[in-house]
């Protein structure tokens, strides 16, 4: 539990680094995430959901087929 | 059929098309009033189109049960019916964030709205009509009777009322044109994700429909084991 505790700890001030550097870069404004109102963004938030959604349904559809082998 | 897996690995590889190409593709410049959001054409409409699929596959499993009364059609009929309603909710919702840009607020009473809003009720009623009944055979036939008047009036309040009136929707131009969409400002780029799309969506919805009866298959089994 402890060691859980202090990783969790690390990770979070991991993050402050991380928030405090990306104030510091200057970022790129033809990198193509950030092109076109950084509509890329919602693409790879929407590819995302439905890559997760496509996990949970696999699962389920695994889930399902052992209880049909088991009766 | 319900159990092979390469149907499953498909939806997945179209779906990741369509949720890629889908913000990719170049769309045309449409005097500023639909800009990006015309992109909504690859997650809004197959959510009807896939209502639709599910809903039909639903009446023909009911009709099934009415010349074969066994109760393996009354799940696929019941579990393809609940899956469709699920995605008429999700156009619904998707619809209404759309027209709140559009159209200046998520419920205009448009009569493409009203029409769909009165499909999707219709649909309930199925729901508290089976859960009204205790006795399993008559939830079964009653059930199957009402989803064939459902379906009957799914495609008057969906396709035919907005062709007949002025609409705030794509294609309600009177009577001319299709009730859903405005091929006018479809490209032909664009129609390379939009048919993937309906097809992708739809074949989610059947995965999703497919588990629920398998469940409810199992049930059955279990019960009559006892």
């Amino acid at each position: 539990m402890n060691k859980l505790k202090q990783t969790g700890l690390t990770l979070v001030l991991a993050m402050f680094t991380v928030l405090a550097n990306a104030e510091d870069r200057v970022p790129d404004p033809k990198d193509f995430m950030r092109s076109n109102g950084k509509i890329y963004v919602v693409m790879a938030v929407v590819v995302t959901i439905v890559v997760a959604l496509f996990l949970y349904l696999v699962s389920l559809d695994k889930k399902i087929s052992k209880l049909e082998r088991k009766s | 059929m319900i159990r092979k897996p390469w149907w499953k690995i498909l939806t997945f590889i179209i779906l990741m098309y369509v949720c890629t190409m889908g913000f990719l593709v170049d769309i045309p410049k449409l005097d500023g009033r639909l800009q990006h959001s015309v992109r909504n054409l690859f997650f809004h409409v197959p959510m009807w189109i896939s209502m639709m699929i599910l809903f039909s596959t639903s009446v023909v499993y009911a009709v099934l049960y009415l010349r074969k009364p066994n109760s393996t059609y009354d799940i696929y009929s019941l579990e393809f019916a609940r899956t469709g309603l699920i995605f008429s909710f999700m156009g619904l919702a998707t619809g209404s964030i759309w027209a709140n840009y559009q159209w200046g607020s998520p419920w205009s009473g448009d009569p493409k709205q009203n029409g769909a809003a009165i499909a999707v009720l219709i649909y309930c009623a199925y729901f508290v009509l089976r859960g009204s009944l205790n006795d399993d055979e008559k939830k079964a036939r009653i059930g199957a009777v009402y989803n064939i008047f459902a379906f009957f009036m799914l495609f008057p309040t969906i396709w035919i009322l907005p062709r007949l009136v002025e609409s705030l929707h794509p294609g309600g131009l009177g009577s001319e044109g299709n009730p859903g969409l405005n091929p006018n400002d479809t490209t032909s780029a664009m129609k390379m994700v939009m048919v993937p799309a309906f097809i992708g969506w739809s074949l989610l919805g059947v995965w999703i429909a497919t588990l629920r009866v398998r469940v409810a298959l199992l049930k059955e089994k279990q019960l009559n084991n006892e």
